[in-house]
């Protein structure tokens, strides 16, 4: 078919060796009982989905988690032969997979890659040992290290680390230190968050806003180990680390992108990118969320629900995989092209606007763009409209106004 | 009416302290006299407004009238008229008691007497109303009923040792309480043929029969037709219709005569012409004399009310002028504040009545408000003569241009377990009360009375006192009157500009710790900016205390994927709600709540 729209597809994988502090993500530990049927119920799944997409060309799949690399390598390779078979993919999609250090072999990574994975993600965090225990998270920058060698040695040409700044007794020179480690690595891109102390994570518990002291799921020595953690870095540190990063890596030869992305010039994450620019999604697996002709929605979390879902009776279908169904206005498309837009450093594009919306940019925000300019949050910059610096740091402040 | 008839009429009402069980004997005993069957009651009968029943209190006086076939084979008629039970409503109970001829006291048999129970049973007993104690909650497994009938023969000095011993809750004995109401309360007197004289305790505007007046007959006859005025405002209006009170309904009747009580409707459009306390008399052929006791209604407490979004003042408008309709009580006039734009200066009964009136827009009118910090009349006399009655702090004249201020003084009773003695004279204390005596009730409670400024106790002094007592104390005021005091207005600067909205006429001893609070708390409720604020409390001009509000430094979302989406833009709504709430001052958002800070500043 000819001039097919564009859209990309996450696969979430839910499982992990164990569960980190801080992450708020959809994942918790499976046995291989569960990882099978899980593996059996996404077939299932991506046959029934694929079937709404026919005219759609696949330019990107991200297979996340939890920890992909987790399952079985021939579970790996029947999802993403499924994939193959059952979507029109781009011959140039990027395909990224997550892969935690720790996790992977020299054998499965092959077998990755020859599946079609061209993009390897690797949470490394941090490159202290001691900060990583903070974290929970189950390797050391050793066994990182080793696998990130064996990722080169498959030949991927394409890799990202993942690093996150303003976590437990970090300063701002251990954090440096990391950042020097990893650019040594040269990976094609790197991201590096600051800490999002999130709701209903042991973290939230030790750092959040309202102390909960009572959370069944853990045991009194979890309880005395996290509660013993040293403080995070305040504010100010947390800044600092924030614009060390961006002047460190620019030196490195990383350009950054987004306010939490970094990459050589060409390797911008393109996945991402479509999340940011408004370009169409499938989620497919647990609790993913999708992005399809112009309605939100979201497969279920539960886990039960999921695995005993049937594709077969559309009411059961929407019940399952059409969650929070919300279709978008033009109002509601435009806030999100704004506020997802701004996350780029190059910004919103006015041409972009008016070519999405068939209305000057100017003609819906003018007033709160010239506000923002002159508060020095904003500026125009060859038909971009962009956050400053200051306008990343309080983005959210920025972003809001954008809503209609 | 004939005598023998008049013999069998019993006016009288329930006095309670909250909670010590008065609606529930109330509607017991409408049960029992079989006026209505069970099946109709409704949980509490009395108390008609969702509002009095979440708080347990009821506001509006109203009454009820049933029949009682008693031990002695005669039909007696009850009217049962309802108190209200704060503080607040002093004046309405005292016109509701005039209007009875003897009052049950309903004591909780483990709590015994309470302070404010106390004051209504001396102004019963003012009212030449003969009072007879009920024990209710005898079930509870905490009642001590000879203990507290102790306490009522020495407290009170009327005699309990036959006080009836029930739980109104179960029914458990009431029908004793329903034969004490035959036997102990006496008829009412009055001569039908005599020119009409009759006491309005209660009326309430509806919107098909205009203003009901609720009314005891003393003297004469009234009838449907008759023309007759309101002695005190003067209205003149003929009689539409007259009737008894059903429970929970009108019950027209050919007349009323003396001794009886009931309702009139004459096309009454404003409940201000039928006073609380005012006396209706024919206009043809008028008593000599009104009956004693009318007062005008004055409000204590003002306070400003601001609707949060400003296109809803008309709104805001027309649903205090539907309350007012039906409460005489509720004063109201438009101001305009820097801060907040166009609202209304409003006066109230007091700080229960206040908050009642505020939730009723809020959730009958769904009014989104904005209240000021409450404050009460101050009267400034001028330098050159001129006396003011100053209801809004912005009003206040220029400092050099007052000779002196006078403030509202009450006469306080707080009645608390001796334990608490020690903390609560502490409170009365920083309040600046002045200290009048201590009665012992008995060997464990105290009666303790002071004279305490009314604008010390009007924010939170209830809240203070009842977490100063675990929850024991209670308190009941009376106006005493106006007295000279130091007081200076203290003006909340943000970021240099002055709020007039959050200016308030405080002591001047108490105007720096005051002043150092409110910043303290302004602080705290203030998010970040994109600047620097300084909070600064001045008296005239001079800083007293300051705060800063930090810059915004951060207020990033380090990730934002395909899954976050949706969550991230609730986030960012939540932001921009936020921003919706707050008030622009200058170049500075202050959030609506910050408006009413100051009515929590005693920590404790």
């Amino acid at each position: 078919m000819m001039n097919k729209k564009n859209m990309e597809l996450y696969v979430h994988i839910p499982f992990c060796a164990r569960k980190c502090a801080y992450c708020d993500f959809l994942s918790f530990p499976g046995n291989k009982r569960m990882q099978q049927e899980y593996t059996e119920q996404l077939l299932e799944e991506i046959k029934y989905q694929s079937a709404y997409t026919r005219e759609y060309q696949v330019i990107s799949i991200f297979i996340g988690g939890g920890t992909p690399s987790i399952l079985e390598t021939n579970q790996m390779t029947a999802i993403l032969n499924a994939l193959n078979n059952q979507f029109d993919i781009h011959p140039e999609a990027e395909i990224t997979m997550e892969a935690n250090p720790g996790t992977v072999t020299s054998e499965a990574l092959i077998q990755y890659k020859r599946a079609g994975v061209n993009r390897i993600s690797m949470g490394l965090q941090s490159a202290d040992d001691k900060e990583l225990g903070y974290l929970g998270r189950i390797h050391t920058y050793d066994e990182f290290l080793k696998s990130y060698q064996r990722v080169r040695m498959a030949g991927f040409d394409n890799v990202n680390v993942d690093l996150i700044s303003a976590i437990p007794g970090q300063t701002v020179e251990s954090w440096k230190n990391t950042l020097k480690k990893v650019t040594m690595l040269k990976p094609e891109h790197i991201s590096a968050y600051s800490l999002i102390v999130e709701e209903g994570t042991p973290f939230y518990d030790r750092y959040g806003d309202h102390v909960e002291m009572d959370n069944d799921s853990m045991t009194r020595e979890e309880r005395r180990r996290l509660m013993s953690l040293p403080e995070l870095p305040d504010e100010d540190m947390e800044r600092e680390m924030y614009y060390l990063t961006r002047e460190f890596l620019k030196e490195q030869g990383y350009e950054r992108y987004e306010i939490s992305n970094y990459s050589r010039k060409g390797y911008e994450c393109r996945h991402n990118i479509g999340y940011w620019t408004g370009v169409e999604y499938l989620g497919l697996g647990l609790g993913s969320s999708s992005y399809m002709e112009g309605c939100r929605y979201h497969n279920t979390a539960s886990y039960q629900d999921y695995i005993n879902g049937s594709f077969e009776r559309k009411e059961e279908f929407d019940k399952l995989f059409r969650q929070e169904f919300e279709h978008l206005s033009i109002e509601e498309k435009m806030e999100e092209y704004m506020f997802l837009g701004l996350r780029l450093i190059e910004g919103v594009s006015a041409h972009g606007f008016v070519s999405s919306f068939g209305q000057n940019i100017r003609h819906v925000y003018g007033p709160i763009l010239d506000k923002l300019e002159q508060e020095g949050l904003m500026e125009l910059k060859e038909g971009f409209y962009r956050l400053t610096e200051r306008g990343i740091d309080i983005s959210n402040y920025v972003m809001s106004q954008f809503l209609l | 009416m004939a005598a023998a008839q008049q013999n069998r009429i019993r006016n009288f009402c329930i006095i309670a302290h909250i909670d010590h069980g008065k609606s529930t004997l109330a509607d017991r005993i409408i049960e029992k006299t079989g006026l209505l069957t069970s099946r109709e009651m409704q949980a509490q009968i009395l108390d008609n407004m969702d509002l009095e029943r979440e708080r347990g209190i009821t506001i509006k006086a109203q009454a009820v009238r049933t029949v009682y076939k008693a031990n002695d084979g005669q039909e007696y008629v009850f009217n049962m008229i309802d108190t209200p039970g704060h503080v607040d409503f002093n004046y309405e109970v005292s016109r509701s008691l005039a209007a009875c001829d003897g009052a049950v006291l309903v004591v909780d048999a483990s709590q015994g007497i309470e302070a404010q129970t106390l004051a209504n049973v001396y102004m019963a007993l003012d009212h030449d109303l003969d009072v007879f104690p009920v024990l209710n909650k005898i079930d509870l497994p905490s009642a001590e009923p000879e203990r507290v009938v102790e306490e009522i023969e020495d407290v009170i000095g009327i005699e309990a040792h036959d006080a009836p011993r029930i739980s109104a809750k179960t029914g458990l004995n009431v029908e004793a309480v329903l034969e004490a109401i035959v036997e102990k309360i006496p008829a009412p007197a009055g001569d039908p043929e005599a020119p009409l004289q009759a006491l309005i305790f209660d009326s309430l505007y509806d919107s098909y029969k205009g203003v009901i007046v609720f009314f005891r007959v003393k003297e004469g006859t009234v009838k449907r037709g008759d023309k007759v005025r309101m002695m005190a405002t003067g209205a003149v209006e003929e009689v539409v219709e007259v009737g008894y009170f059903g429970a929970g309904q009108f019950l027209p009747c050919e007349e009323l005569s003396a001794g009886m009580v009931g309702y009139l409707t004459a096309s009454i459009k404003n409940v201000k012409d039928t006073a609380v306390g005012d006396t209706i008399t024919h206009a043809d052929r008028p008593c000599k004399q009104a009956l004693p006791g009318y007062k005008k209604v004055t409000s204590m407490v003002y306070c400003g009310l601001y609707p949060s979004d400003g296109a809803r003042y008309n709104d805001l408008r027309d649903a205090l002028e539907k309350l007012q309709l039906n409460d005489a009580s509720l004063f109201f006039e438009p101001e305009t504040s820097l801060a907040l734009g166009f609202g209304f200066r409003c006066g109230f009964l007091g700080l229960l009545h206040l908050e009642v009136i505020q939730e009723r827009l809020e959730r009958e009118y769904n009014l989104d408000l904005v209240t000021t910090a409450p404050g009460v009349v101050y009267h400034v006399f001028k330098k050159n003569g001129e006396k003011l009655e100053l209801t809004n702090p912005s009003n206040l004249p220029d400092p050099t241009e007052i000779e002196y201020m006078e403030e509202p003084i009450v006469s306080a009773e707080i009645m608390v377990t001796t334990e608490f003695v020690g903390a609560i004279m502490k409170l009365c204390q920083e309040r600046r009360g002045v200290y009048l005596g201590m009665e012992y009730m008995e060997a464990t409670r105290a009666l303790l009375k002071y004279e305490l400024p009314l604008n010390e106790i009007i924010y939170d002094f209830f809240d203070a006192l009842k977490s100063r007592s675990r929850g024991y104390a209670s308190f009941d005021y009376e106006l005493k009157g106006y007295e000279k005091s130091e007081l200076v207005k203290l003006d909340i600067l943000v970021n240099k500009e002055e709020v007039d909205a959050l200016s308030f006429i405080v002591h001047a001893e108490s105007a720096y710790e005051r002043g150092r609070r409110m910043c303290e708390k302004l602080k705290d409720e203030i998010p970040r900016q994109l600047f620097e604020i300084p909070i600064q409390a001045a008296i005239g001009g001079k800083i007293i205390a300051r705060e800063t509000v930090k810059a915004m430094r951060k207020d990033v979302l380090a990730k934002c994927y395909g899954g976050d989406i949706s969550r991230k833009k609730k986030l960012l709504e939540k932001q921009k709600e936020g921003k919706k709430r707050m008030r622009q001052v200058g170049n500075v958002e202050i959030p609506q709540k910050a408006f009413m800070s100051v009515l929590k500043l005693d920590d404790e």
